[in-house]
């Protein structure tokens, strides 16, 4: 009131001190919402301690029961026979083989797509189609299954050679241009002016007629080939990769992103080509961040479940070969999810808690795929910090 | 006045919403269960909710397994299921303390079906028991196309499962090939895109596909009543307790014994208990 007065303010004018009064309901909303904050944050927490304490509370029994070598070497599943046999080496490996078919589709083409995006589309397209392949990560799972069952499989089983001998083109030739013109451009690097472009128009003859004849080979070979069951593990690996595409482009095109302009144009500005810098600087330096999205794919498409469930088949199987993805298999996802509806919970046999001891298998993989993931941003940050 | 007027409306509001919640707590019946019995389920509900439109009935289809989960929960009203109810089942039923009624409903015989063009007309149950097993892996070997067979089966958690497995496997186990489907519709659905491809169907379950004859009988409703065809099962509705006369429940779940709970029956594909 003094200080007021002497400013020769009007008595009535609100004071910017607070009163007593207002000071004790501000400071008791805040510790409120600091409360409401905590407990909030805690409790997401608390639920991932809960989630492992429940599944490895179940998950247990089994193996104290049965121990792990059935578990982790045996090929026979027969939860349901009266001599029920529990082994899930098997399934392990349709998870394995299945997610290894999607990084095969993902991780080629969301690195390429990701480079695409962030150094050669004009920013006007970029930012149309950056949107556009962001879409596919909010189409429900189930709707790519029955896709999947619906069209994909019949579409292999009738012309799933063909199909296959005109995949290995369309993905071949581009491939082999992009490479074939990377690598002549960096062996003629050095070489005269003069003599440069006829070394290198031979160099793109010999190893262009090499890749077509290595195409046409892939193909016809591919092209004979006939699929019995199209519900198998290559069915579910184009899916899977195709879910798991989003993540994949996202988070490595942040990583080239955040490589930023000044590298780039350091390497420029020395006369590095646009392909010498995207290989020789851009990359590696977002190498760790295109790591850690090659992880996050992973995690996807292994915890899908609707998908491979509804088109990879389900047959315990490991394929002979091992590597063949034209054989049904069967994943820890869709064993959990197809089996849980039979499992007696309420006398809590055997067959119950070996689906409990096969969500600690997926969810142990996950943890320590989200921990490296972690880590390795986390090292690039420093690395691009320092 | 406004105050007390708007309270008086809120009052007489929840009245009204808490006595139509109570009332319709009476007349609802909640079933649960395979999905077999599903459509028979459904088609019940229809009819009955038709006639009596107080009645409200929901009718989910998770599997005969989950079906008998809920029932020992108590979660559900009605447990539908394609097999009878296992001793285990019982006896944690009984410890819930639900008292377990039996009711047949209908019968339905699995037929092994396969895809239209495929010239195979009939298989013994041996033979199909070897297909299964996996003993049998190609057609030529029945005197079909040299295509190597697709067989495929239902999922483990299904009474359709364990109904084959009872009566055709005869403790023999199914092989590591076979592909596993999660219903009756995605098994029709594998074997009208298939051609190789042989599984086993709900008798509603074979419009466009080929059923082949099993020991040399057609999967009729006549065969399966009277047990002629080699692959045929009761199917059951499960309560707890019996219900009371009049009541809805009993209705519901005694509508197998009217000619129109028949003929509904066998509408949705089904033979009618006789």
């Amino acid at each position: 009131m003094t200080d007021s007065a002497t400013n020769g303010m009007r008595p009535d004018m609100p004071s910017l001190l607070l009163s007593n009064r207002a000071r004790l309901r501000l400071r008791i909303a805040e510790t409120f919402g600091n409360g409401f904050l905590l407990t909030v944050t805690s409790l997401s927490t608390l639920a991932v301690l809960f989630i492992f304490y429940f599944i490895a509370r179940d998950a247990l029994p089994f193996f104290r029961l049965e121990g792990f070598r059935e578990f982790f070497t045996s090929v026979r599943w027969y939860p349901s026979a009266g001599d029920a046999e529990f082994g899930a080496l098997a399934i392990l490996f349709g998870s394995a083989l299945v997610t290894l078919g999607a990084i095969l589709v993902a991780v080629p083409l969301g690195i390429a797509a990701a480079i695409c995006l962030s150094d050669v589309l004009p920013f006007a397209v970029r930012q149309i189609v950056k949107p556009i392949i962001e879409i596919l990560a909010a189409i429900p799972s189930v709707a790519y299954g029955f896709f999947a069952l619906v069209v994909l499989a019949p579409l292999l089983q009738q012309n799933g050679g063909p199909i296959l001998g005109v995949a290995v083109w369309i993905i071949g030739l581009p491939v082999a241009a992009l490479a074939i013109a990377v690598l002549a451009d960096m062996m003629t690097d050095r070489l005269p002016d003069r003599t440069r472009s006829r070394v290198r128009w031979l160099i793109v003859c010999l190893s262009g007629a090499g890749a077509i004849a290595a195409l046409t080979f892939a193909g016809k070979t591919l092209a004979g080939l006939h699929i019995s069951s199209g519900t198998n593990a290559l069915n579910v690996s184009i899916i899977l990769g195709i879910m798991a595409l989003p993540t994949v482009v996202s988070v490595s095109e942040d990583a080239l992103q955040a490589v930023g302009r000044e590298l780039r144009e350091g390497s420029y500005a020395l006369g590095a080509t646009r392909a010498e810098t995207l290989l020789r600087v851009v990359l590696p330096a977002a190498g760790s961040g295109i790591l850690a999205a090659v992880i996050l794919g992973v995690m996807r498409a292994i915890g899908e479940t609707m998908v491979v469930w509804m088109a990879s088949g389900n047959a315990t199987q490991i394929p002979h070969p091992w590597y063949k993805l034209l054989e049904p298999v069967r994943t820890l996802t869709a064993t959990i999810a197809g089996d849980m509806g039979e499992a007696d919970q309420t006398t809590g046999s055997t067959r119950y808690h070996v689906l409990f001891a096969m969500a600690l298998c997926l969810l142990v993989f996950s943890f320590l795929c989200n921990l490296s993931s972690e880590w390795i941003i986390r090292r690039a940050r420093k690395k691009a910090g320092a | 006045m406004k105050a007390t007027e708007k309270i008086l409306t809120g009052l007489a509001t929840i009245v009204m919403v808490a006595g139509i919640a109570v009332a319709g707590d009476a007349n609802k019946i909640v079933v649960d269960g395979s999905t077999t019995v599903g459509p028979i389920a459904k088609a019940f509900a229809e009819y009955y909710m038709g006639k009596h439109p107080e009645v409200n009935i929901t009718v989910s289809e998770s599997g005969s397994g989950n079906g008998a989960k809920s029932m020992i929960n108590a979660a559900c009203d009605v447990a539908t299921m394609s097999r009878p109810m296992k001793n285990s089942e019982k006896k944690a039923a009984q410890d819930a303390g639900v008292q377990v009624i039996e009711q047949i409903v209908a019968m339905d015989g699995l037929a092994l079906a396969v895809h239209p063009s495929n010239p195979i007309a009939n298989l013994t149950i041996e033979q199909v028991r070897d297909i299964y097993t996996g003993k049998i892996k190609n057609w030529k070997e029945l005197g079909g196309p040299d295509r190597p067979i697709v067989v495929i089966s239902r999922d483990t958690n299904s009474g359709t499962y364990e109904s084959f497995e009872t009566l055709v496997m005869n403790k023999q186990k199914i092989g590591e090939r076979v592909e596993y489907v999660g219903s009756n519709g995605a098994i029709r659905q594998r074997l009208l895109g298939t051609p190789a491809a042989i599984g086993y169907v709900g008798l509603a379950f074979t419009e466009g596909v080929k059923a082949l004859t099993i020991n040399g009988v057609q999967a009729t409703p006549e065969t399966v009543t009277s047990k002629k065809y080699p692959i045929s099962r009761p199917l059951y509705m499960y309560t707890n307790g019996r219900p009371t006369k009049g009541s809805a429940l009993f209705n519901f779940i005694n509508l197998s014994e009217t000619p129109e709970g028949k003929k509904i029956v066998e509408d949705v594909g089904f033979v009618p208990v006789k």
